[in-house]
């Protein structure tokens, strides 16, 4: 074909003269974290100071943990949200895998592993609907939702005093599979007199998993493609229903995981729990610089919103205030946040040098 | 930037094959007749230029080849066999690459990943392998200097680009995954003089390193700067369907500006 070609038109000089390397601070500003990061040493800086309690290495891991209960979920909700949608029964999804374990394996006495396990391939059904229902009918993933959000809460309650006659689960601590399920899930040591729960190593985990797969695998490209423009993606070729659907999926599992924690450490679950969490995961996410709208954002964000979380919840706590002032305090960090993030997002939407 | 086509090009395209012919082909939508009996050919190394205006049946036309809605009448011919495309996935597998006016690229992400995006280099089958990223970036920066785009930074968003080199850059990516037939979805519509310059520059490569290239545009200016076939759509029909030998620009304008209605206009309003 070559003969056929017309000469080509001068191509672009080897050495970009107008090739620049942005500025530090530039390059630091493009990044969804770093509005995070400067909130979560502030607040850090700010507890050390007004709380002497919060000083302690005790009282850190305490953060971490509490931080994990929420950023464990708040991983799978913020992937999700960069994959475009959202998902409202996160939080009472961890409370109906727990349920769905105890009162299965308690009132047919069958050993709890296997309950666990049948706990998790139903909520990756529900998981699975949820993504098919907003693929399939194209209605927003709010409204879809919002539906199975009231659904499991009514039927968390409902079923739980249907089977059991109370509105918490009974104790399962005797039951067989316990030790290995309570090992794995709420299972804690010791570092230097220090407790550590592997909740917050599982959630160390989870981050630097999510990271990789955002950052570095085609499935992550997937992520932010679908996020960023379903249709655009879907033309070349992305499979944007399979990005969803698995996204969805992903949140029920982390949901799964962190209920069989609750479960496991407290041994007993009240069915009306977990509502409101959802919030929580979101408020995680977005402080953490993902965007509301998708396509932006990223795993270690998220992982600093939901520490902000466990650190103004506690800090409250160890500064001797009224915590009935936590939910105030988050509730202006999300504003903020929001506002963060618009900034960033023109910032990096703006033409700089063609 | 004729290199990059040249090198990407499929080997097996020869000059005035057929690569795309449409016979007869309808698209109904429930009541609603978007199309009806359109015959094109799109042939390799050749520009089909499908001109229309706004509710035309364009959009429909580009559909069918691109996968997003299957026709209901008359038949498809890729490379000679029948072909009837349910998803974009489906019609790329054939060499059919589509590049939308407005939806071209995913504008909050970087340059590289835009340019692989659905193609990724990766380094295994396993799903959460890693991407080659330094392959990529290179081979995406390299692509990109052939064309004449040099970018700040291979890794800023593909949003900060401007509205001709993010046409350009899905139209490189097209070629350099191979594609065999492309459609341009008004590619110059939103575009200014110089950009659309770019633009139509490039899709000249595309033609003239053989693949098949359907324009579809309303600017009659545009498609007769590069378009070797030209047909003009109203109300899902085809009112002109002629070659470049056989039709001047200035017809292709008047009929595009309403032909006949537009001489009838032009008798009744008579001051």
């Amino acid at each position: 074909m070559s003969q056929t070609l017309k000469p080509a038109p001068a191509g672009a000089p080897a050495e970009a003269s107008n090739r620049v390397t942005l500025g530090l601070s530039n390059r630091l500003l493009a990044r969804p974290e770093v509005g995070a990061a400067v909130a979560a040493i502030v607040i850090f800086v700010f507890f050390l100071v007004v709380a002497p309690a919060f000083r302690s290495p005790e009282s850190f891991f305490t953060v971490l943990y509490q931080a994990s209960t929420i950023g464990i979920v708040a991983v799978g909700v913020g992937m999700l949200m960069i994959g475009g949608e959202f998902d409202l029964s996160a939080g009472v999804i961890v409370t109906t895998a727990g349920l769905f374990n105890a009162l299965f394996c308690y009132y047919l006495g069958i050993n709890l592993v296997v309950g666990a396990l049948l706990s998790l391939v139903f909520c990756l059904a529900i998981g699975f609907f949820n993504g098919y229902m907003v693929m399939r009918t194209g209605i927003p993933s709010f409204l879809i939702t919002l539906g199975s959000f009231f659904v499991l809460q009514g039927a968390n309650l409902g079923i739980t005093k249907l089977v059991s006659g109370a509105v918490s689960s009974p104790n399962i601590n005797q039951m067989a599979g316990y030790d290995l399920l309570s090992t794995v899930f709420a299972g804690s040591f010791k570092i230097g007199g220090v407790t550590v729960w592997n909740t917050v190593i599982y959630w160390f985990a989870f981050v630097a998993l999510s990271g990789w797969i955002l950052t570095r695998t085609r499935i992550g490209n997937w992520i932010y493609a679908v996020g960023g423009n379903p249709a655009s993606a879907r033309a070349v070729g992305v499979p944007v229903t399979r990005v969803k659907v698995g996204l969805f999926m992903t949140v029920s599992f982390l949901g799964w995981f962190v209920g069989m924690h609750t479960l496991y450490r407290f041994n007993t679950l009240q069915a009306g729990n977990g509502v409101g969490n959802e919030f929580l995961y979101i408020i995680a996410a977005v402080v953490g610089g993902t965007l509301l709208t998708g396509g932006y954002g990223n795993a270690i964000g998220v992982a600093i919103g939901a520490f902000i979380f466990g650190m103004t919840s506690l800090g409250i706590v160890y500064a001797g205030w009224d915590p009935n002032w936590f939910r105030a305090f988050l509730g202006v960090m999300l504003l903020l946040a929001v506002m963060v993030n618009l900034y960033v997002k023109k910032l990096s939407t703006t033409r700089k040098v063609g | 930037m004729t290199d990059t086509i040249a090198e990407h090009a499929d080997e097996t395209l020869h000059k005035g094959e057929s690569l795309i012919e449409m016979r007869d082909v309808g698209k109904t939508y429930g009541a609603i007749r978007a199309l009806k009996g359109i015959n094109l050919t799109v042939n390799a190394g050749e520009v089909s230029c499908v001109l229309g205006d706004n509710g035309a049946g364009k959009s429909t036309l580009i559909k069918i080849m691109a996968g997003l809605h299957p026709h209901n009448e008359g038949t498809l011919l890729v490379d000679g066999q029948e072909q009837s495309f349910s998803s974009p996935r489906e019609s790329l597998s054939h060499g059919i690459a589509t590049v939308y006016q407005d939806l071209a690229v995913v504008s909050l992400m970087e340059v590289w990943r835009n340019f692989f995006l659905g193609s990724e280099l990766v380094s295994s089958k396993f799903p959460l392998a890693g991407m080659k990223i330094r392959d990529m970036k290179r081979i995406a920066d390299e692509e990109l200097r052939k064309m004449g785009i040099v970018v700040k930074d291979i890794d800023q968003p593909i949003g900060t680009l401007s509205g001709g080199q993010r046409q350009c850059v899905a139209i490189a990516r097209a070629v350099y995954f191979g594609a065999r037939v492309l459609i341009l979805d008004e590619p110059t519509a939103a575009l200014g003089v110089k950009q659309s310059g770019v633009v139509l520059k490039y899709t000249a490569a595309a033609r003239d390193a053989g693949l098949g290239v359907v324009f579809i545009t309303h600017n009659p200016h545009h498609a007769y700067l590069v378009g070797n076939h030209f047909i003009i759509l109203k109300l899902g029909q085809a009112v002109l369907d002629k070659k470049r030998s056989e039709v001047s620009l200035d017809e292709l304008t008047r009929q595009m500006a309403g032909g006949d209605e537009l001489t009838e206009l032009s008798h009744e309003l008579q001051r």
